[in-house]
């Protein structure tokens, strides 16, 4: 293989180049480019979670497991617990789902199926600029606009409920509350869900439409019992990625949530998230136990995240059978 | 095109360091931060020295001063003697507290039907902060304030949802004035609130005062005096309800003054002397016992008697409460101790 440089690569392309021929052929390079990228975003993500783990070792070390179940949150005295927050990100989110899958889904539909492609179009550019809002500004929204809506529809709704409200429609309300979390954040996440699901919607094969369709379906059987389960796991998909920026959503929600870490089963009480509490209190954390216990909560968060993300991967498996394809 | 403006000024500005301009970094409390930007811009048009200042928060002034990652920290609350400890053990050295302006927090609220100032007593105060008193027609608030229909509805306590040196003079004040508060919340930056919803920042709080019927918060009185807000009066140690104001504010750090100590390190809250106001504070830079650098202690030293002499006389201007005259020729000796 003396020659082996002079010869041209195309020539023999089974054998075995020298090793910087090798490198300098496209094909390696973008292998290699490619690679150190995808292990790029391991390493940072490892590196993430190790630096989170290394600094919260204080509060680590001094709360244990009680640090997950303690609902003490005294910068003064030093104890921490984080489960309000986690609570108040939970509930939030939570909420947010059960506001924004059937309005965005309905609406992703509407946009794949039925509307004509004109206002289709248009309509998908609109609330594609909603995705592009930045959270501070819905929160300002979620302040100046939503929390005084609420003050003026949430009391004759509860006063209807005479004396005895449901409990999470119990005690005072005034404004900022886990309620008006989870409206700002549904309102948040629902382009997404209505962006990707129009898009997977649109992607569903049209022989299966034409087929149902001429065994004499109408077009909304057709769309609700043969498009919406052939597209369901990609509508599954933009939902956990609509659940991923609910939890981690910050901005928004401390405007309009309350920022008071307690648990009162209730959508009008005010509450606290974890995204929020770091935001708010990490820059005047002074000592060694306050901000560990401020990066521990972003640990539980990142857990949380995952968790929940790995739980939705099932979901997708479980129910997969039907789906064929995203 | 602006962008690529503001890219080739940066840059200047870091060749212009590299050649020899020594540039003094700060950072720290928010509040006193109009005051500061104003003193280092025209402090800089005079001797052309460059001073960056970071408002990020009286908890990240002494953070960043102990880790030395900033030339000198600012902060609303003076350096606890804990935190004094590590900063001596991680930096060798001990550190200086120069008291700059002075600052207020005031009780503003929205009570339907009251558009007088009301007064409040600082059992009052405490008493709805701890959740205690919880109608506004209570007796303690009813009999501070003779001829005003006080509505027989709940109080709703907003405060501040982000650690805050306006919160400290909130909570210092109540635990001076209030054994229970003392003992059940005590002070900090952020504290557990026993009632009340958070609001982010003084614009949060105000807005969130301004929403809500029948509730209470906290500003700073700077912040109040711009956005044209009402706020109550509050009873001192003599006895007066007293409105906050330059001169109300001045006279409590008077009246602190005589008992100075040494460090500086002094809360005014609560302070003896007729006219004061009892929720008053200074607000502090802090700075290194040693500075190595020769030519940033120049500056560092400079720009303090500066601050002092000339910087005082604009304080009135921004609505800042000057230092009084005691604390001034105190502190301008104290320049001294920078070795």
């Amino acid at each position: 293989m003396a020659t082996s440089a002079t010869i041209p690569q195309t020539a023999r392309p089974h054998g075995r180049a020298p090793f910087l021929s090798r490198i300098f052929s496209g094909d390696s390079l973008a292998q290699a480019l490619a690679f150190s990228c995808a292990t790029l975003i391991l390493a940072l993500t490892a590196l993430l979670v190790w630096e989170l783990w290394a600094h919260s070792a204080v509060a680590r070390e001094k709360f244990g497991f009680r640090f997950l179940t303690s609902t003490e949150w005294n910068p003064v005295t030093g104890d921490f617990g984080a489960l309000p927050f986690i609570y108040g990100t939970v509930v939030t989110s939570a909420l947010a789902l059960l506001i924004a899958v059937p309005f965005g889904v309905g609406a992703a539909i509407f946009l794949a199926e039925l509307a004509p492609p004109k206002l289709s179009d248009g309509m998908t550019f609109l609330i594609e600029l909603l995705a592009a809002v930045p959270s501070v500004i819905i929160g300002l929204i979620g302040i100046l606009l939503l929390v005084p809506l609420l003050l003026t529809v949430v009391p004759p709704i509860k006063d209807s409920f005479g004396n005895h409200p449901p409990f999470f429609f119990s005690g005072p309300f005034y404004g900022p509350s886990i309620l008006a979390a989870g409206v700002v954040l549904a309102v948040m996440i629902a382009p997404f869900i209505i962006s990707v699901s129009r898009e997977v919607l649109l992607a569903v094969p049209k022989d299966l439409r034409e087929a149902a369709l001429a065994l004499g379906a109408t077009r909304w059987e057709t769309t609700w019992d043969v498009v919406v389960p052939y597209a369901r796991r990609g509508i599954m998909g933009s939902i956990f990625l609509a659940l991923a920026r609910a939890l981690g959503e910050t901005m928004a929600v401390t405007m309009v949530i309350g920022n008071s870490p307690r648990i009162v089963a209730s959508l009008l009480a005010s509450g606290n998230s974890m995204a929020s509490v770091i935001a708010s209190e990490f820059s005047e954390a002074i000592g060694d136990v306050y901000p560990s216990a401020l990066i521990e909560l972003a640990l539980v968060l990142f857990a949380l995240t995952i968790v929940l993300n790995g739980a939705a991967r099932l979901l997708i498996l479980a129910t997969g059978e039907k789906g064929a394809s995203q | 095109m602006r962008q690529a403006r503001n890219v080739l000024v940066g840059m200047a500005m870091v060749a212009l360091g590299a050649i020899g301009q020594t540039l003094i970094n700060g950072g720290g409390a928010t509040f006193p931060y109009p005051m500061y930007s104003k003193w280092f811009s025209d402090y800089s048009k005079k001797t052309g020295v460059t001073i960056n200042y970071q408002s990020k928060g009286s908890g990240f002034g002494v953070q960043q001063i102990t880790a030395g990652t900033v030339d000198f920290g600012a902060s609303d609350m003076p350096m606890t003697d804990m935190q004094i400890k590590e900063f001596q053990e991680k930096r060798g050295m001990g550190i200086l507290h120069f008291p700059t302006v002075l600052g207020a927090d005031v009780p503003t609220y929205n009570v339907p039907g009251v558009t007088a100032a009301l007064n409040f007593t600082p059992d009052a105060l405490a008493g709805i902060f701890l959740g205690h008193i919880t109608k506004w027609n209570d007796p303690e608030l009813v009999k501070a304030n003779p001829g005003v229909n006080l509505p027989k509805n709940d109080i709703v306590v907003v405060h501040r949802a982000e650690g805050s040196g306006t919160t400290f003079i909130w909570v210092d004040y109540l635990a001076k004035v209030s054994k229970e508060w003392e003992t059940k919340v005590g002070r900090g930056a952020s504290v557990q609130w026993p009632v009340g919803l958070g609001g982010q920042g003084n614009e949060g709080v105000a807005g969130q005062v301004k929403q809500t019927s029948n509730s209470i918060g906290y500003v700073e009185l700077i912040y109040a005096i711009q956005n044209h807000m009402t706020y109550g009066k509050v009873k001192n140690v003599s006895g007066e309800f007293i409105e906050a104001s330059l001169a109300s504010v001045t006279a409590a750090a008077a009246g602190a003054a005589k008992a100075m100590p040494e460090d500086f390190r002094v809360s005014i809250t609560n302070a003896p002397g007729t006219g004061a106001y009892p929720i008053s504070s200074f607000t502090w830079v802090l700075v290194p016992e040693k500075i190595s650098d020769p030519a940033k202690k120049k500056i560092i030293t400079d720009f303090l008697a500066w601050m002092l002499k000339d910087g005082q006389t604009m304080t009135s201007a921004l609505s800042y409460a000057p230092l009084p005259k005691e604390v001034v020729a105190k502190e301008t000796k104290a320049i001294a101790k920078i070795k």
